[in-house]
């Protein structure tokens, strides 16, 4: 049964949530998008104790909860760790389906994070392929100035 | 008495300076320095720590498992952990959650946190959206909604009405000393009784200046079993007990109980504590108080006060950081309002007292016994006693 069948006889109220959260990044942060911003660098940050490279940085090291300030410039190439691909389509979506997610291991990170990739036929799509990132021109200090990722 | 398996005693505190807004650091950050306060108060490493338990009011932090999100600042990572949400009591469920899982042997080391970015969430959106949708939603005006004095003011003349209003601006001109004295207070502002009077009205007779603020700031305890607690510190404070009560109106508006859980929440913990005598056996009241007018007929409540006793005790400045029975010596919830953080900050400054590192706000008379209380909707009302006595 369809949910307006259901509501000729079962009467609902609607809920009202419509949160205006807002997020400060920090000084740490800060100095991350400030760069991704003005000069497209994309930095990391190493433990001195664990020597891991995070990206995404990050001011303390969960595993041993050391103070991170050694920032370290990463690639803007990486390694493709693992991708999805997704056909349907839903109002949050950052973009048209087919999207495609992937998680991205930039040269000289330890790490990976997940972004966009684009300009790639899903068929080719290979774990460790190589990829590069595309920048938007007009960046905004957040990590959609990375527009996504796409094959080299 | 109550069965606990075995002693646990809190033995490092630590909170954040508390401000209205930190955009120079994150939740993560912000919890990070609770966190690293504490573990430096404790001389512990967070290697030295078994479980992490987390929380805050729901929603306000705006994220989906928080707890997971945080894990970075709060020393989380490869631990046991549990996330703790239980609105404006967050603060002291969390000390009795902790309390509960180290007494039962589980854990021996348990580190537990309460935070709010309160900048950062829409609190009274939070609060109004998330009431009871039925009956309550649409109304709902946020954490004022329910304060109803009508029956109370009903019964009084206007000559006992003004007095009350200036005990009450009274009792916020101590509150804002005590504050002052307190570096980590938010509101830390030399007010006069003029100021109290003549500040915005709310809902009569409550006034802005009557009113908690919202506060960005975290909080961190560090609890362990007995054996090690006496390892870590030479100043174990010792949770004798707790006691948490709830009302069934979870629609505000529905009273069907004669007695308020505050009431019945003391009633317990004296019964089961041989306290007869509240005034003379516990030393120091650190009392949730979202504002002055619930802190004046609170205390009747927790402390089993005759009618009036309240109001002479303040105006004779009884509960003052020198009188006799000092209540809210860290300058209280209507100086500092990070929610998540606010029930654990009444526990923490309430063993402060009691080790003697409260600084300038410490209370200049022995502290032994101290008790601290949380709030939240609706009408949720927690106790904690703490000791400096080991408990048999």
């Amino acid at each position: 049964m369809s949910r307006e069948e259901h509501n000729k006889w079962a009467y609902s109220i609607p809920g009202k949530l419509a949160l205006n959260y807002i997020y400060y990044l920090g000084d740490f942060n800060t100095k991350f998008f400030t760069e991704l911003r003005d000069n497209k660098r994309i930095l990391g940050v190493k433990c001195p104790k664990c020597n891991r490279v995070y990206m995404p940085p990050r001011s303390v090291c969960g595993r041993c909860l050391s103070k991170l300030d050694e920032w370290v410039e990463l690639s803007d190439k990486g390694t493709l760790l693992s991708y999805t691909v997704v056909n349907y389509s839903e109002p949050y979506q950052p973009t048209a389906p087919p999207i495609v997610y992937g998680i991205i291991k930039l040269d000289g990170a330890d790490t990976g994070f997940t972004h966009l990739l684009s300009e790639v036929d899903a068929e080719k799509l290979r774990i460790g392929m190589r990829v590069q990132a595309v920048f938007k021109d007009k960046r905004e200090a957040n990590i959609q100035d990375i527009k996504y990722f796409k094959p080299i | 008495m109550v069965k606990k398996n075995r002693n646990v005693a809190i033995v490092g505190v630590g909170q954040t300076y508390h401000k209205r807004r930190r955009p120079d650091v994150t939740q993560v950050e912000l919890i990070n320095e609770a966190v690293r306060a504490a573990l430096k108060d404790a001389q512990l490493d967070i290697a030295d720590v078994d479980v992490v338990v987390h929380g805050n009011m729901e929603l306000f932090e705006g994220t989906y498992q928080g707890d997971m999100w945080h894990v970075d600042g709060d020393g989380a990572y490869m631990k046991s952990g549990i996330r703790i949400t239980t609105g404006g009591t967050t603060g002291g469920t969390l000390v009795c959650a902790t309390d509960n899982i180290v007494t039962s042997g589980l854990y021996d080391v348990a580190l537990c946190i309460g935070f709010e970015k309160m900048e950062e969430g829409e609190a009274t959106g939070g609060i109004t959206g998330m009431a009871d949708p039925l009956w309550f939603r649409w109304m709902m005006s946020g954490a004022l909604s329910g304060a109803s004095f009508a029956e109370r003011l009903e019964a009084l003349t206007m000559e006992q009405l003004e007095r009350l209003e200036l005990v009450a601006a009274k009792l916020r001109v101590q509150l804002a000393d005590n504050a002052a004295r307190n570096p980590y207070a938010h509101l830390r502002m030399k007010l006069t009784i003029d100021d109290v009077m003549n500040s915005r009205l709310l809902v009569y007779p409550l006034r802005l200046l009557h009113m908690c603020p919202e506060s960005s700031g975290a909080c961190a305890l560090i609890l362990a079993s007995e054996k090690k607690a006496e390892r870590i510190t030479d100043k174990p404070v010792w949770i004798k007990d707790h006691v948490t009560t709830h009302l069934e109106d979870f629609v505000v508006g529905v009273i069907t109980e004669a007695e308020s859980t505050m009431r019945r929440c003391a009633r317990k913990l004296y019964e089961r504590n041989k306290i007869t005598n509240p005034l003379k056996q516990i030393d120091t009241f650190e009392m949730y108080d979202p504002n002055v007018w619930w802190h004046m007929d609170w205390m009747t409540e927790f402390l089993f006060l005759k009618p009036g006793e309240n109001i002479e005790m303040i105006a004779k400045g009884k509960t003052a950081l020198e009188g006799d029975f000092p209540i809210n010596a860290s300058g209280g919830v209507v100086s500092t309002n990070p929610i998540g953080a606010t029930a654990m900050l009444r526990v923490a400054e309430a063993a402060l007292q009691i080790r003697g590192d409260a600084g300038e706000h410490q209370i200049p008379k022995e502290v032994n016994t101290a008790m601290a209380s949380s709030f939240g909707g609706s009408t949720w009302s927690i106790l904690n006693l703490l000791t400096k006595e080991k408990p048999m």
